[in-house]
């Protein structure tokens, strides 16, 4: 009795080892499904998915006009200061003082692309742009102003 | 270090894993007596990445606090969301939209079964066995890829809000679960050909680690490592949130009590993840995915309480509200701190060389445990 289940046991393990290696050797001979990418050599054709945050940018147009108001709605709505509006007044042909903004200054350095800016802007002036190779040597490169200079907000947009 | 100099006898030795030990998944620091080859006492020393989440989330308005428990643990990122927005819906009370709930409950399965995956692969990883790291790896990056392009992160997503979920669902959403539950089928047996009928595998989990019902109540565990020994403890089943009381799924129990037990535990699980998805995935309703909410969030005075069942066990959120803007207080019962308590107790007594393997079926991860 203690012979037959020594065996059993012994068959019952090089059996366990054998279906393992089988898994093993199965894929040794069928490399067809390959799923990693050869990530700085396909930078080309590389897409990341549309959604993906990467980092906050502000889209001008070809006039460089950008959509932003200077609400501070996305200042506020930033979980760690990561964004400061620096407004300023311009004078409207009326005569009138308009708000507008100076300088839009994103901190990417303090950035954790949580998008609550982005869904916080009433007027869409922002959004999340797909790049994703932000190093660089100095830390102060990643502090970036998001209006280009010279740019004003876009007509009809309030 | 001094008292635990202190209590040993003549001829012991103790050594310090960590807190930079690829074994210990983090920065966790274990103290061991040994008596020879016997483990007489592991005492875990913690706080090595501790970043005060909780003290941070009291600076915090109710919509911002919850991004910073993505990191904590890390894994099941989306259902530590969960928890906060189901938390802070309920001291709104706010009816979350039908279409919002069963979005929520896919991703939180989805992330479960990402969870296991990891957990699996670096379970062998902690016996010896590299190569099932990768076999896990295959299929976790198919939902990260579904993650990244629904979320747009991969692991840090903050895609759950108080009302609802941030975005809508990506067109290509259904396509890529259901192409997933697709794959997941054609592959889970090979899980089971390459580690668990393993004879060595087998022999160095079962009646490894064995930790009684009684104990597992006492020290307060939750999760599969429960589950493991029999007990039954699974929130959404006991405690059902969202629309878990009307899904059809099975509370995986073991009552083998070893390390080997609370391994089949985790594996099941995952079918069942798949199980729960299978039944929601054509049958997302229309309509709103986020509910509407004031701009400025305020809770009533008062406290609230919600918890979930994370991929390592029960998570609570606790808050404090004064009636403002942020919440006066938020207590964080978090399922790892109590899981990694009972090691001392499940690891005394047995080989030094089988206590990565009881760590690796705890499933730790240390954020988690210091926040």
């Amino acid at each position: 009795m203690f012979l037959k289940d020594y065996i059993k046991e012994v068959y019952g393990a090089v059996k366990s080892l054998v279906v393992g290696m089988r898994r093993t050797g199965y894929y040794f001979t069928h490399h067809k499904e390959i799923i990693t990418e050869q990530y700085p050599d396909n930078r080309d054709t590389l897409k990341l998915a549309d959604r993906f945050k990467g980092e906050v940018v502000m889209p001008h147009n070809e006039n460089n006009e950008h959509r932003c108001t200077g609400c501070t709605a996305c200042e506020l709505a930033c979980p760690n200061g990561t964004i400061k509006v620096i407004t300023r007044f311009d004078i409207t042909p009326e005569g009138k003082k308009k708000k507008a903004i100076d300088k839009l200054v994103y901190h990417l350095e303090l950035c954790t692309m949580c998008n609550l800016c982005v869904t916080a802007c009433p007027s869409d002036a922002i959004k999340m742009a797909q790049t994703f190779e932000h190093s660089v040597y100095d830390r102060n490169k990643l502090t970036k102003i998001l209006n280009n200079p010279g740019s004003k907000i876009m007509e009809g947009v309030e | 270090m001094v008292e635990e100099l202190g209590k040993t006898t003549e001829g012991d030795l103790v050594i310090n894993v960590g807190p930079q030990h690829p074994a210990t998944h983090g920065v966790l620091h274990l103290v061991i007596t040994l008596n020879g080859e016997t483990i007489k006492n592991v005492e875990p020393h913690l706080g090595y990445i501790h970043r005060s989440i909780e003290k941070m989330s009291e600076s915090l308005t109710y919509r911002q606090f919850i991004y910073v428990t993505s990191r904590m643990d890390y894994l099941s990122a989306h259902i530590n969301n969960h928890a906060c927005a189901l938390c802070v819906e309920k001291g709104l009370q706010v009816e979350v939209p039908e279409r919002a709930q069963v979005i929520r409950v896919i991703m939180d399965e989805l992330t479960r079964i990402a969870s296991h995956e990891l957990w699996w692969g670096a379970m062998a990883m902690d016996l010896g066995a590299l190569t099932p790291f990768f076999y896990a790896f295959r299929e976790r990056e198919t939902i990260n890829e579904i993650m990244e392009e629904t979320c747009g992160a991969r692991l840090t997503m903050n895609y759950m809000v108080p009302g609802g979920v941030l975005q809508d669902l990506h067109p290509d959403f259904q396509r890529k679960v259901k192409e997933f539950i697709q794959l997941y089928k054609r592959k889970i047996h090979e899980y089971d050909e390459l580690v668990t009928g393993n004879i060595i595998f087998q022999n160095r989990m079962k009646g490894v680690g064995y930790l009684s019902p009684e104990d597992a109540i006492s020290y307060g565990c939750s999760g599969p490592v429960t589950r493991g020994s029999g007990v039954s403890s699974d929130i959404r089943k006991r405690y059902p949130y969202e629309i878990y009381d009307k899904l059809e799924f099975d509370e995986i129990l073991e009552t083998g009590c070893d390390s080997f037990a609370r391994y089949l535990v985790r594996i099941r699980e995952m079918e069942q993840s798949v199980r729960i998805i299978e039944q929601l995935i054509d049958n997302i309703p229309e309509g709103d995915f986020q509910a509407k909410t004031k701009a400025v969030l305020k809770l009533p005075k008062g406290e609230f309480y919600q918890r979930v069942e994370t991929a390592r066990g029960e998570l609570g959120v606790y808050i404090v509200s004064e009636g403002g803007t942020t919440p006066y207080r938020i207590k964080y019962r978090s399922p790892g701190f109590s899981n990694l308590s009972v090691l001392n107790k499940i690891a005394t007594g047995s080989k030094l060389g089988d206590l990565v393997a009881m760590m690796g079926t705890l499933d730790l991860v240390i954020p988690d445990i210091d926040r």
